[in-house]
């Protein structure tokens, strides 16, 4: 669903940080604060503001800027500095690869799951797919009607069942079978579950054990409405999982996603896609430079 | 761990100036600066800061504050009973139709909670003595019905669907009927997530409002939300008129500062607040509870009567 209302995130923005620059006839303090407030009210976490508009500061004075136009171009670099992991940002190419996508509860993981799918098949690889969230209701057949749609098979277990046990399966299948792609659901869980993360960290060690060979790369998912609590999401997660990257999800909507700018400060982890919608082609790969192009453009 | 946060940035404020005896409004707005902050941190929406920062300051040079001997904790004390007040002052309670069958319709962002608050409200009120019935609306979401069947079984709550039905205000009004005939009292529609730009989707809940004329529309909002928080509760509110909000995921460690911007934008009260993925994890909302995580002063009130 939801056609039709795909103006960029990016635009708008753009759009605010414009009017602040060109409503203003000088570069002054006041200019700087409002600034501020624009990159505060898209959920850019505080120091990262703070550390954006002084590195401005600095800028402007050192590089002599003095002309609203300079500014803009010097965010934007600053910006891109900020989120630009170089190679980082692709997800691997080696086969066989195992995906495991984690993230807190209704962000995105499952439909990330079969938009990923999409593309692999797309580029010609065969892609299994693990329905290790026992746990909710109804995820399993969830993941079972994407991969119907896409025409990838799923390994499931019963609800309740352990989702190691299901990426056991998944792995022995995927071998057998010699998939290129494996891709782990796994159950929606907040950070500070420790029961929940403690089960997350037997899924990993399962794959260590059962799949050596494989190339592997762990998602973190993030809607783009989350506020400051993704940084205590990157944070624990990071903990209990070597995050490879972020899948950040509903970018069609209203929010901002300045998380992204706070997460690449704070955090070595790339985001790797964009989620763009609920449909399975609604998947872009995120590139930096465009991001921070789109920002001021 | 009471009074962290907050308190101490403004007891830090305040010590700064000890011995130049009376405080200033200087000594306010640098107060203000750190209740700003706290609120900002905590992902209280920008504007809403603006204008309880605002409000706080006109009565904290009111009082007798500064003159006070414990400047800092009258400064906490107003901006806590301030931000306790504009969450609505006292719990509010869902509101029933007096002719005895109730439609509960339950709305808001993909992924925010509503099919598992479905079968959190249903056992909340066959706990208090109604008799619920839920209806699957969501005809999008891969799996959604199979979902909200489940959920049913698992609350013991017969589910209403339309398997091959392709219009969510039909369904919802064929479950209407079926559960004022079959002798239930309360109908709760789920609905698919929508994003409150989304004008076909929103054109879809007005149909189900109109064809329902439910009693409660109940936003259905993620805790761990930022600055959006505003705008999805301002689009749903203007574009479908809602009731009452429903807080979710606050089991997390979000400070929950969206609870305070969609209820300040949306003057619409927060009925209940989701604190885990179980059936029976659904709390009436307290706003003295939510004020204090918001303030990063500990969750004081549920601390006094768990103990
Ligand atoms: N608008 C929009 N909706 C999305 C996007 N990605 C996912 N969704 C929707 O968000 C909701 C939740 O998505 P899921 O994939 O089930 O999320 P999840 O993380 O697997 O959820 P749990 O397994 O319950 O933790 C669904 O309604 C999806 O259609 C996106 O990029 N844009
Ligand atoms: N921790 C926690 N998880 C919750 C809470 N409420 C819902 N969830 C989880 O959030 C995820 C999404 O819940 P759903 O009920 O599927 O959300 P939804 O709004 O119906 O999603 P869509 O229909 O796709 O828009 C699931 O993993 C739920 O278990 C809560 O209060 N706390
Ligand atoms: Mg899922
Ligand atoms: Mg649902």
């Amino acid at each position: 669903m939801a056609f039709g209302v795909k103006k960029s995130f990016f635009g708008r923005l753009q759009e605010k940080i414009e009017d602040v620059i060109f409503m203003r006839p000088e570069i002054d303090e006041e200019m700087l604060d409002e600034l501020e407030e624009v990159l505060i009210t898209s959920d850019i976490g505080m120091d990262t503001t703070m550390k954006i508009t002084q590195k401005l500061r600095e800028d402007i004075k050192k590089l002599n800027i003095r002309d609203p136009e300079g500014v803009k171009t010097r965010i934007k670099t600053i910006v891109k500095e900020l989120i630009d992991k170089g190679e980082a940002h692709q997800l691997s190419e080696k086969t066989p690869l195992i995906i495991l996508m984690i993230g807190v509860n209704g962000g995105g993981k499952t439909t990330s799951i079969a938009k990923i799918a999409k593309r692999c098949k797309d580029q010609g690889k065969t892609v299994l797919l693990a329905a290790a969230d026992t746990f909710r209701a109804a995820a399993s057949e969830q993941l079972e009607v994407w991969g119907n749609r896409i025409g990838v098979n799923v390994i499931r277990h019963k609800e309740g069942a352990d989702p190691s046990a299901v990426i056991f399966d998944a792995i022995q299948s995927a071998k057998a079978k010699q998939v290129d792609v494996l891709i782990c659901d796994t159950a929606g869980r907040l950070q500070t579950k420790k029961n929940l993360m403690t089960e997350l960290e037997k899924m990993n060690k399962v794959i260590e054990r059962e799949y050596p060979e494989a190339d592997r790369e762990t998602l973190l998912v993030l809607d783009a409405a989350t506020g400051k609590n993704a940084i205590s999401q990157a944070r624990e997660f990071g903990e209990i999982a070597d995050i490879t990257g972020i899948v950040l999800t509903k970018l069609d909507g209203t929010a901002k996603g300045g998380i992204v700018i706070t997460i690449s400060d704070e955090f070595k982890m790339p985001v790797k896609f964009i989620g763009v919608g609920e449909g399975m082609d609604d998947l872009k790969e995120f590139d930096p430079a465009e991001f921070a192009e789109g920002i001021f453009e | 761990m009471a009074f962290e946060g907050l308190s101490e940035k403004l007891q830090g404020v305040f010590k700064k100036l000890k011995g130049k005896g009376i405080l200033t409004e200087a000594d306010i707005n640098d107060a203000m600066r750190e209740v700003k902050l706290a609120l900002l941190e905590a992902d209280v929406n920008f504007k809403v800061v603006k204008q309880f920062v605002d409000s706080v300051k006109e009565k904290a040079l009111g009082q007798d504050v500064l003159a006070s001997l414990t400047p800092a904790q009258q400064v906490v004390k107003i901006v806590n009973d301030e931000l306790v007040s504009l969450m609505g002052g006292t719990n509010s309670k869902l509101t029933y139709s007096p002719r005895g069958f109730t439609v509960i319709l339950m709305a808001g962002l993909q992924g925010t909670g509503k099919t598992t608050t479905c079968g959190k409200l249903a056992n909340y009120l066959k706990k208090n003595g109604k008799k619920p019935m839920l209806a699957a609306c969501d005809i999008y979401r891969p799996a959604a019905i199979d979902q909200l069947e489940i959920v049913g079984k698992n609350v013991d709550v017969p589910v209403f669907t339309m398997r091959d039905c392709k219009e969510p205000e039909l369904i919802a009004e064929k479950a209407m009927k079926e559960a004022e005939l079959k002798g239930y009292d309360v109908l709760i529609l789920d609905t698919a997530g929508r994003l409150q730009i989304d004008e076909d989707l929103m054109n879809e809940l007005v149909r189900i409002k109109q064809r329902t004329k439910p009693h409660e529309i109940l936003l259905v909002v993620d805790a761990m939300t930022g600055q959006d928080a505003v705008n999805a509760a301002t689009g749903f509110n203007e574009k479908l008129g809602i009731d009452g909000i429903i807080m979710t995921k606050l089991d997390g460690d979000t400070r929950g500062g969206a609870a305070l911007s969609a209820k300040s934008v949306t003057g619409k009260p927060i009925k209940f607040i989701g604190v885990g993925e179980k059936f029976d994890a659904l709390e009436p909302f307290h706003p003295e509870r939510m004020a204090s995580r918001i303030l990063g002063m500990g969750d004081m009130m549920t601390l006094i009567e768990k103990a």
